[in-house]
């Protein structure tokens, strides 16, 4: 069973809620998902002892084939070319690997290599993995396949999205069981779980809500969902507890067994609504 | 002699761009005959690469110079390949900017800026 942990909304608890349901279910599979800033690490403390590099293919030119015709860039659905005075200008950070321009090369002069782009840390056991894209890089979705292609077939498997609706959160998402949608009781957490909801709702996906720094004074998520026919999962409170033991890296989970109970009450939960 | 200029609308009386890859028209002057042509950027609405894009189709118009605001990484990786001049316009015409361009006023663009700068 793969469970995904979105948000829109960036800062809202998606790492405090998805490390402490695979802190609190028993034989899970953590995977960071968010490998522009992968933060699962600092509340579930793993050791990695893998570390795997991932690769995308790049263009290269074979000078003495070439003859400067310009099908390479014309053909590159994302201007990741240019042919200019018979030379050919490839910008590997633009580059989708799509492999269009060695298809349409009609000499024959272009080929690939292999260009890294991230890595994959795993402990041992592999419970515990995440996706770490290299600086400056922009494209996430390798790396995410990756994990993907890694991930445990059997099992539950608890991936921890990258903020926003774009196509890093949608790959994360779109082959899941159940989607867990973090947010918090501010107009921007309303604003951004509204997107996130339509999103998971295009894709088809069951679903539920999780407010974190929930407070009494503030029912405005509460509303939202009622009025949508939305299930709130659980209300992680606003206490100062919690984020005391959050700035030393403590999950709610790991101070209180309280907390790890209604975890595991969420998990059976969300097992119970999709089976 | 022709000179491209980066322009909001497509006449000699329309405001320079200050975006290049972004530019909705590139205006493209012959400075004898005083004669020009429009043509429509595609890049403009491009998701990514359009610097790289709005590059080459400023090489295939046969341009010497290219008049802008502001010229991206990337761009200019394209645009000195191809030898092109590049001069930062002024808040004016096109009209207005080809005249200084011709009376030498232009400054030439050597840096430059940031990528995405003209999204910000």
């Amino acid at each position: 069973m793969k469970i995904a942990v979105l948000s829109g909304k960036g800062g809202t608890g998606k790492t405090t809620i998805s490390a402490s349901l695979a802190y609190s279910v028993e034989n899970s599979q953590y995977i960071d998902c968010d490998v522009e800033e992968p933060n699962g690490n600092i509340f579930l403390k793993a050791s990695f002892s893998e570390e795997e590099i991932v690769n995308v293919l790049v263009p290269r030119v074979n000078k003495d084939k070439c003859d400067g015709c310009g099908i390479c860039a014309e053909v590159c659905q994302f201007n990741a070319i240019a042919v200019v005075n018979k030379d050919v200008l490839i910008f590997d950070e633009i580059c989708h690997s799509c492999g269009a321009c060695v298809i349409g090369c009609p000499q024959n002069a272009m080929y690939e290599v292999k260009r890294p782009l991230g890595v994959i840390n795993s402990n041992s056991s592999h419970t515990f993995m995440q996706g770490k894209l290299n600086l400056n890089e922009p494209l996430t979705v390798p790396i995410i396949n990756r994990l993907k292609d890694k991930m445990n077939k059997h099992g539950v498997v608890i991936l921890d999205s990258a903020p926003g609706a774009s196509c890093t959160v949608i790959n994360t998402i779109e082959d899941c069981d159940y989607c867990i949608l973090v947010t918090e009781p501010t107009p921007f957490g309303l604003h951004d779980l509204n997107i996130a909801v339509q999103l998971v709702q295009k894709i088809k996906l069951p679903f539920g809500v999780i407010i974190n720094k929930a407070m009494d004074s503030d029912q405005t998520i509460q509303e939202y969902c009622a009025n949508n026919n939305i299930e709130v999962l659980l209300e992680l409170p606003y206490l100062k507890e919690i984020a005391k033991n959050y700035s030393k890296g403590i999950l709610p989970v790991q101070f209180d067994s309280k907390w790890k109970e209604e975890f595991r009450k969420l998990f059976k939960k969300i097992e119970g609504s999709i089976s | 002699m022709k000179v491209a200029i980066t322009a909001i609308s497509g006449s000699m009386d329309s405001q320079l761009e200050q975006r290049f890859g972004r530019a909705e028209f590139f205006i493209i002057a012959d400075l004898e005959s005083g004669e020009y042509e429009v043509i429509d950027n595609k890049a403009a609405s491009e998701t990514g690469g359009a610097g790289i894009q709005a590059g080459q189709t400023i090489i295939n118009s046969g341009v010497v110079a290219l008049i802008t605001g502001n010229v991206g990484p990337n761009s200019m990786r394209v645009l000195n390949s191809g030898n092109i001049k590049m001069f930062r316009g002024q808040k004016d015409t096109i009209e207005k900017n080809i005249e200084l361009y011709k009376e030498g006023k232009l400054e030439e663009i050597v840096d430059s800026v940031a990528s995405h700068f003209g999204m910000r």
